[in-house]
């Protein structure tokens, strides 16, 4: 009947044995329609082939977790009867190919699942991994990117808050655009995707379906050739002010009892929705698609299945509220049809002018779904200490890191982004972690993203573990309680050994920081193929972690806030260069052993100046993260105006373990360690605290005056903000690009 | 003494800092402003002050304010301030105020052609008004901007008659012209001086949390004189 070839198989993906299966479970071969359901469903995108067995090893559970993966986003209880409400997504591929429209549909593919959960979206994060500066596409690429965040997030009236940016070669021909939503609903008001019932009314809510987006889960499950710019037409067009109404029409609606279950139309659009609802309720879907508003005419069943026409909902009400549903729609001037009804059968019925276009079994779509113990082949670490110049000059070094890509002020970004709307933004971007207060009361969520690629490619199973501990480690710093995290795993081709190896060694790590942080994963998303050319990107594991601040008045940023403070270093430094910014920036070399993760001084270093920052010991406070200690206090003194003499104690009894020379010990990455600015009357309180709990803690310097003096080294403020406030401005302007350096 | 403004601010479909604004609203007067929806064509009897809030109004991919002009509720707004009632326009609601041609001038792109968020330096430039009076003149104050079309410009008679007449009431201050505007204008007063449009946002900063409380005297200016 439906004359399906092997080729027409191959286009859509699915192999040869994908297409067996098929068979076998239906006893049939697929109607096109129902081909192309498959497709989408069983597609890396929607199906997490590769990774659903691995990702089973992630902690997932923690009393104040409310919901946990597997939904639209993940649930944390977050006291007082509210709930904060996230996840992380990707929108990589359609981000290098049509960089405004694919960042700003991320954006609102990320709002529509939290949303979607009943909460209000209060903060935006954005993690961007771009192609080496002096490639001809970064550029474009990054301004794209930026403006389409921008235009979605800022007619929604939600602050981005956040987020991180790195360039890398590995990224020349496929961006990463991950972008992450947290909102806030009542503990006792969460919406799940579970069509529970049979005979109940499944409405489509939102914009017409066109044809927009077709396949886009495909090709988000596939490599990059030449060809890339060919598939524009896969990519989405977003419409802000229609995402606007559907959140505030949603919201409405969830204030009524009308509701069973509801779902975003995301990825493989009104295919996914319905399949996974319908599987997550355990009853069956009759779908009518005369009944879906269209854009355009004459679309084919196959088209409407696919499509994914961005700032629609699916939902399933109780029998009888319709009425009440769409009078809310109507006044916020969307779509509203009833398309469809519950059934208790387990099958997804799809009718088109009067034939039944699809019938299938859910269980097919989603459980029976091909599931992959993908081969991997263990790559031994990097390793060994790689030789540098121990007689640099410090202060040349620490201004060709602070205008380095990777270390510069990201001010020619956020500053596009609104966010300060909605009023509850007490800490801006810039510092470790962004504090947007829960509206109209004293507590706060911080937030961050976090991973360093260099660490996870060379040393997969320690990047994992680092990305978690500094998202921890950021959070700690304002004040946070870690609470939880998404995971957002951008890998390249998991059916190549040594790629499913840095997936399957990043999990383990990601696992073991987790359990150890007592920092669970609670959503995520997988994106696989970042691939061009068979050339992989670096293994980008992002992870997106939320803490809580129980008192908004008793929190720390990074900005130096008083002349004479006494400047504290917490944790070892041993002087680890290997994989650093210095060795890549300076040496002009990526090699050597990754800063090992020690988890357990991660989560007392964490405690202790949480412990402190509440006490109103400390208000100022920094993780030392890449390009080591003496960026980080450049960092302070910056965003505080103030300046800082360093003199750190040298020998046996001071912060610098064993024979640790210059270099290593101001631009080493050792993990675990936080700078402290004290008052100097209360510098001896947290000293003996510290020593009392046995943590290695220093006085390093004192903050004073508007240089960074550190012994014969004496940079003004005004220096170091040129260079560290100029390389984007620079590089953005209408210039040549810049000399490789 | 209890405050006894009464503040309404409307709501257009994709407004979004209508709760900013209705937030700093209660916190200074101890009421919660009615929020008028933009389909109503009439205002709430007793309306002291109506708020223009920021936000996109329709997704202002027109031009920005152009579609809110012709709305319901902006014929209300009209009467109302041709009554002598008094109309806050912030961002949006100050492009959605020169659309309506209830302030001259337009507010094109950004020069830089990007939206731009940051805290910037003003100058009181009138403190002769109902909404500046707590203000002195040539008082330095700062206010966060959030937008993409803020780019002020006006004929040169126009700007010289608004110079003139002591309707300008912020500037940017010297070195925080953020998007070009012409002699460096962030907010305008009416001919009767009861309508003002302005960029920045005093809105957020009434908080000291949020960055500063220089919004506030706007608020109690508007207080002290409709209270």
């Amino acid at each position: 009947m439906s004359g399906i070839t092997p080729e027409l198989v191959a286009e859509h993906g699915l192999s040869a044995d994908e297409y067996g299966r098929i068979l076998e479970l239906l006893g049939r071969a697929p109607s096109l329609v129902e081909l192309g359901v498959f497709s989408v469903m069983w597609s890396e995108h929607c199906s997490y082939k590769s990774t659903r067995v691995h990702l089973r090893r992630l902690p997932t559970k923690a009393p104040w977790v409310i919901q946990g993966p597997g939904e639209n986003a993940g649930v944390v209880d977050i006291g007082d009867g509210d709930a904060a409400v996230f996840k992380m997504e990707s929108h990589n591929h359609p981000s290098f190919i049509e960089p405004y429209q694919g960042a700003a549909t991320g954006v609102g593919g990320i709002m529509r699942d939290v949303f979607t959960m009943g909460a209000r979206p209060i903060a935006m994060l954005n993690a961007l991994r771009f192609g080496a500066p002096q490639h001809p596409k970064t550029r474009h690429l990054l301004s794209g990117v930026v403006a389409g965040i921008g235009g979605y997030g800022n007619c929604m009236g939600v602050p981005t808050v956040g987020g991180e940016v790195n360039f890398h070669r590995s990224y020349n021909g496929n961006i990463l655009v991950n972008a992450m939503c947290v909102g806030l609903a009542r503990a006792d008001k969460i919406f799940l995707s579970a069509a529970k019932g049979a005979g109940n009314p499944v409405v489509y809510i939102g914009s017409k379906t066109g044809r927009d987006g077709i396949h886009g889960a495909t090709m988000a499950s596939a490599e990059f050739g030449e060809d890339a710019q060919e598939k524009r037409p896969t990519v989405q067009v977003g419409d802000p002010f229609t995402e606007k109404l559907l959140l505030e029409a949603c919201l409405e609606l969830m204030e009524t009892d009308a509701i069973i279950a509801i779902q975003d139309m995301g990825a493989a659009g009104l295919t996914s929705s319905s399949a996974e609802m319908a599987d997550k309720g355990g009853s069956g879907i009759d779908l009518d698609l005369d009944k879906v508003p269209q854009r355009e005419a004459e679309m084919t069943a196959y088209e409407m299945m696919l499509s994914e026409s961005q700032e629609r909902m699916l939902a399933v009400l109780k029998p009888g509220r319709e009425k009440q549903a769409e009078a809310i729609f109507k006044k916020w001037e969307l779509d509203f049809a009833v398309i469809g009804v519950t059934t208790p059968t387990d099958r997804l019925v799809v009718r088109h002018r009067g034939q039944v276009v699809a019938d299938l079994p859910v269980g097919a779509l989603s459980n029976a779904a091909p599931l992959y113990e993908r081969p991997f082949e263990r790559r031994p670490a990097t390793s060994g200490v790689p030789a540098y110049d121990r007689n640099r000059p410090l202060g040349d070094c620490l201004l060709h890191l602070l205008g380095s890509p990777d270390l510069c002020a990201r001010r020619w970004i956020w500053e596009q982004y609104d966010h300060t709307v909605m009023n509850d933004t007490v800490q801006r971007p810039g510092g470790d972690a962004a504090v947007v207060r829960v509206h109209a009361s004293q507590k706060a969520l911080a937030m961050t993203t976090d991973v360093t690629p260099r660490y996870c490619f060379a040393d997969p199973f320690e990047g994992g573990k680092q990305a978690v501990a500094e998202a921890c480690r950021n959070l700690s710093a304002v004040g946070a309680r870690p609470l939880a995290a998404t995971d957002n795993l951008n890998f390249g081709n998991p059916q190549k050994p040594e790629i499913m190896w840095q997936i399957v060694a990043a999990i383990d790590g990601i696992a073991e920081a987790c359990r150890v942080l007592d920092c669970p994963i609670v959503s995520g998303n997988c994106s696989l193929y970042n691939e061009t050319n068979g050339e992989g990107i670096l293994p980008t594991p992002t992870i997106g972690a939320i803490g809580l601040i129980g008192d908004v008045q008793r929190m720390a940023s990074l900005a130096f806030k008083r002349e004479g403070d006494a400047l504290l270093l917490l944790g070892h430094t041993r002087g680890h260069l290997g994989q650093s910014i210095f060795l890549r920036e300076i040496e002009g070399r990526e090699e050597g052993a990754v800063p090992p993760v020690d988890l357990v001084a991660e989560r007392d270093h964490g405690g202790f100046v949480r412990g402190l920052i509440e006490a109103g010991l400390v208000d100022t406070c920094h993780d030392v993260g890449d390009g080591g200690l003496l960026v980080a206090v450049s960092e302070m003194a910056l965003a505080g105006d103030i300046g800082v003499v360093l003199a750190p104690t040298k020998g046996g009894d001071g912060p610098a373990a064993g024979s640790v020379d210059d270099v290593a010990f101001w631009f080493g990455e050792d993990q675990g360690r936080y700078l402290l600015s004290v008052p100097a009357d209360q510098a001896g309180e947290v000293l003996a605290e510290a020593r009392r709990r046995r943590l290695p803690c220093w006085r390093i310097g004192e903050v004073c005056g508007d240089h960074l003096v550190l012994g014969g080294t004496k940079l003004s403020l005004e220096q170091l903000r040129a260079v560290h406030e100029g390389w984007f401005p620079a590089y953005m302007g209408q210039g040549e690009l810049p000399p490789v350096n | 003494m209890v405050p006894s403004m009464r503040a309404a601010v409307i709501v257009f479909p994709a407004s979004n800092c209508d709760r900013d604004a209705a937030s700093a609203l209660e916190g200074l007067t101890g009421q919660k402003p009615q929020m008028v929806w933009h389909q109503q064509s009439e205002l709430p009897a007793g309306i002291d002050l109506v708020v223009l809030p920021g936000g996109f109004s329709y997704g202002d991919y027109l031009r920005t304010g152009a579609m809110a002009a012709h709305s319901s509720v902006m014929a209300a707004v009209r009467a109302h301030a041709d009554r002598g009632g008094a109309v806050l326009g912030i961002c949006n609601g100050f492009q959605v105020l020169t659309e309506t041609r209830m302030l001259p001038g337009v507010l094109m792109r950004n020069a830089a052609l990007k939206f731009v968020c940051h805290m910037t330096e003003l100058v009181v430039s009138e403190s002769q008004s109902a909404f500046t009076r707590k203000y002195s003149a040539g008082q330095h104050v700062s206010f966060p901007v959030a937008h993409g079309e803020g780019n002020y410009y006006a004929d040169e008679a126009t700007l010289d008659r608004l110079e003139g007449e002591g309707r300008v009431a912020f500037r940017y201050a010297p070195g925080h012209n953020c998007n070009g505007s012409t002699r460096d204008i962030a907010g305008i007063l009416s001919e009767k001086r009861n309508v003002l449009g302005l960029m920045p946002h005093p809105e957020r900063v009434c908080d000291p949390l949020l960055g500063g409380t220089d919004g506030r005297a706007l608020f109690q200016s508007l207080i002290e004189t409709l209270g």
